[in-house]
């Protein structure tokens, strides 16, 4: 019978299944293994992973790399905070605070660079724009992700995760130098 | 007096206590709808860049308070109701312990009323994550925990009351479809409550000064054990909802009482974890993990989503060609009563949830396509399409159906309500289309300012992006008109809907009056009783080839978009 009486057909589980269920069925497992193997394969062949690099840090930590960081390799000042281009190849860092990123990064094309993120407060959203790409930092961790800049030229960095009453005026950069 | 009656229109047994009880969650709900439907009003007036009606501090002050009054007042205390519905009402069977179940019902609206309390004394714009180690204020916390509790209260009242059931032999066999979904929602819930419990009573008790430090990553994982998993309590929930008016509008049958009931325990099975979605790019969690969770190697609650999405409209679509409309593929779904808000709003649930809600959850919660989604307002668009376009109008094609049968009520103002579900429906999908293109450009989430008024550096989306938000805003506030809609039909019906007499026909309230055999007249209860013999099921054609057409449909364009966003994310910076 109907949806909310009970089945009519006491022994409902020996009722035979009709076949553009069974074949659904089939066609949407298939589908869904599909989907599941793309991600182990893309692990493999694809050019855009997380590395899965992560450790534990402090605050304080994390922000005297960052400082070591500014201190080596400053090239300028944009409206006070530090432009640093550090060597091709090299460990880069960049911490989030209210409402910060800091500092600008400058980096070179088709290099690759250790990117060392974490939040000295709160969680932020890591959010490369216009390309959108979106990580997040969780203060107490420190994620590491190779980054290899395909095109040259100027780069935001949105804080896309909710940080208080400021969030909206969190916005850092990178500049990518041919 | 009676302790039960029989509504003579739909034959649906009401125990007196059962009933009072659903009444009060179900206008509680309406009024939690209310107000996020007014606070919907704030924030998509701000998004929409050309008007950003709101200061910060308030946008997301609001933006805290509609989250939590649409996705968990609203949504939660209409589930109390149709558990309720679907063991007393279904089973036709006493409510256990009602005392316990006005005790959950209370302590529900003062945790309810505690945390609207807290975000709108301002000191707790956390949003609905409330993500630490930002901070709300205590009472924020407590009333969750409460409103948690009394859910939780009500889920074992329901569960009670399978107990009598089966004692007092009130039916013969299994329990119907239906209050099988209500109880795949209700155990779902349990572990949902008890994710929240574990993660939210310590960060209450955090922030009255007993603990010292909660750790960010852990909190993550545990309160998405909350949030996604309560998700699944709502697809649960709203699903049964389908098959519900599928049968009372239709006569609908499952197409295979064995299909239904496994796809609904797959939801059991394969969810638990689920957290894992909103964790993908995070720090601190192995790819292995996040893979595993996210699919469990095989999508199988994907799976049950599926199945469901092919089996309710393919019951539709036998009952209707056992009516005679049986020309080409689509008679059946073209000569439905779209004049029926019952109906249609329950097929536009069913349509856009599979569509819109169900391919964009499983690609951005695919681990490396994730990576140009998270956080972007890809995200609420989403979620959009699977609570509100997905639960919420169903939600509501059931209040259509509610007004007259346990309200006793004629429905009021038919044109609006005959309307409602379009321009709701309408404006949201609009809305939901729009928000996605702009989030695959890298518009944000709960973000107040497009422009970045205030910040040192600049950036500058691209103009298409404003004008996405913008032409999604107009959605937006379409879809706040539909919802006022409802409100106004709904509480209308209640203060000045005419009585209805017995036998009053409730669905032909709405245009074309349905076949006598869609609705049980007279003698409810011997109707009830004495089931018609099932029909056979797997013959050598297609019962429902309409229908098959259209999930192939679904299924092209999964395939399609899902690997569209493989090429786009093929397309950025190398990471690795």
């Amino acid at each position: 019978m109907t949806s909310y009486l009970p089945p009519s057909d006491r022994i409902w589980w020996k009722v035979p299944v009709g076949r553009e269920e069974v074949v659904w069925i089939a066609l949407a497992l298939t589908w869904c293994l599909i989907m599941f193997l793309m991600m182990p394969y893309w692990h493999i062949y694809g050019k855009q992973n997380l590395s899965n690099e992560a450790y534990q840090t402090t605050p304080a930590k994390f922000g005297s790399r960052v400082e070591d960081m500014i201190k080596a390799h400053k090239v300028s000042e944009e409206k006070g905070i530090p432009v640093v281009h550090p060597p091709a190849g090299s460990d880069v860092y960049m911490l989030g605070r209210l409402w910060q990123w800091w500092p600008i990064l400058e980096l070179e094309k088709d290099k690759s660079y250790r990117l060392h993120l974490s939040s000295m407060d709160w969680q932020h959203g890591f959010s490369i724009q216009p390309i959108n790409v979106n990580l997040q930092v969780i203060p107490g961790y420190e994620m590491v992700i190779t980054v290899t800049p395909d095109k040259a030229g100027e780069y935001g960095v949105v804080c896309n995760e909710y940080c208080g009453i400021g969030h909206h005026t969190m916005l850092g950069k990178i500049y990518v130098k041919e | 007096m009676s302790l039960f009656r029989t509504c003579p229109d739909s034959g649906f047994y009401f125990h007196k206590s059962a009933e009072s009880l659903m009444k009060a969650n179900a206008v509680a709900a309406a009024v939690s709808l209310l107000v996020a439907g007014v606070l919907a009003l704030g924030v998509v007036l701000t998004r929409w860049q050309e008007v950003h009606l709101l200061d910060a501090s308030t946008f997301y002050m609001v933006l805290t308070a509609h989250g939590i009054n649409a996705l968990i007042f609203w949504i939660i205390f209409f589930e109390i109701a149709i558990l309720y519905f679907a063991s007393s009402t279904l089973l036709r069977c006493r409510l256990a312990a009602p005392r316990w179940a006005w005790t959950a019902f209370i302590l529900m609206l003062v945790g309810a009323i505690m945390n609207n309390v807290a975000v709108f004394q301002g000191n707790s714009s956390v949003m609905m994550t409330s993500y630490v180690p930002m901070q709300a204020e205590p009472h924020f916390y407590l009333g969750l925990i409460l409103f948690a509790v009394g859910a939780l209260i009500g889920i074992f009242v329901f569960f009670g009351t399978l107990v009598i059931a089966k004692d007092e032999n009130t039916y013969e066999g299994s329990v119907p479809l239906v209050t099988f979904g209500g109880v795949t929602a209700a155990i779902i819930a349990v572990f949902t409550i008890a994710g929240g419990a574990i993660i939210l009573v310590p960060t209450f008790l955090w922030s009255v000064g007993y603990i010292s430090h909660i750790d960010a990553q852990m909190y993550r994982v545990v309160w998405w054990v909350l949030g996604h998993s309560s998700q699944q309590v709502n697809v649960a929930t709203h699903v049964a909802v389908w098959y519900l008016i599928a049968g009372v509008v239709f006569g609908a049958r499952p197409m295979s009482e064995k299909v239904s009931r496994a796809a609904y325990l797959l939801y059991i099975f394969f969810l638990q974890l689920a957290c894992a979605h909103h964790i993908l790019v995070d720090p601190g969690i192995s790819s292995e993990w996040k893979v595993f969770n996210t699919s469990y190697a095989m999508y199988l609650a994907v799976l049950a989503s599926m199945i469901h999405g092919l089996t309710v409209p393919g019951a539709i679509e036998v009952a209707q060609r056992e009516k005679g409309y049986t020309k080409g593929l689509f008679e059946w779904l073209r000569k439905a009563p779209w004049g029926n808000p019952v109906f249609s709003g329950m097929f536009i649930s069913l349509v856009t949830f599979g569509f819109i809600g169900g391919i964009t959850g499983v690609v951005m919660g695919t681990e490396q396509i994730n990576l140009i989604i998270h956080n972007t307002i890809y995200v609420p668009a989403h979620f959009h399409a699977t609570v509100v376009t997905g639960t919420t109008m169903a939600f509501m094609s059931l209040t259509y159906l509610l007004i007259p049968a346990l309200f006793r009520r004629k429905v009021f103002m038919p044109t609006m309500a005959k309307l409602q579900p379009f321009v709701f429906g309408g404006g949201m999908v609009i809305m939901i289309l729009f928000l996605l293109g702009a989030g695959t450009m890298g518009v944000s989430r709960r973000h107040w300012d497009m422009d970045f008024t205030g910040a040192l550096l600049n950036f500058e989306y691209a103009g298409i992006a404003y004008t996405m938000v913008a032409i999604g805003s107009i959605g937006g506030v379409l879809a706040i008109v539909g919802g006022a809609m409802y409100l106004l039909v709904t509480v209308g019906s209640l203060l000045f809907g005419e009585k209805l007499e017995p036998s009053a026909g409730f669905l032909q309230s709405f245009g074309k009056p349905l076949d006598a055999s869609c609705y049980r007249s007279g003698d409810a209860g011997r109707a009830l009783a004495a089931p018609k013999p099932v029909e056979e099921h797997g013959s050598a054609g297609f019962e429902a080839p309409g229908t098959f057409a259209l999930a192939l449909l679904l299924l092209v364009t999964f395939i399609v978009y899902y690997f569209i966003n493989w090429k786009y994310l093929a397309s950025v910076w190398q990471l690795g």
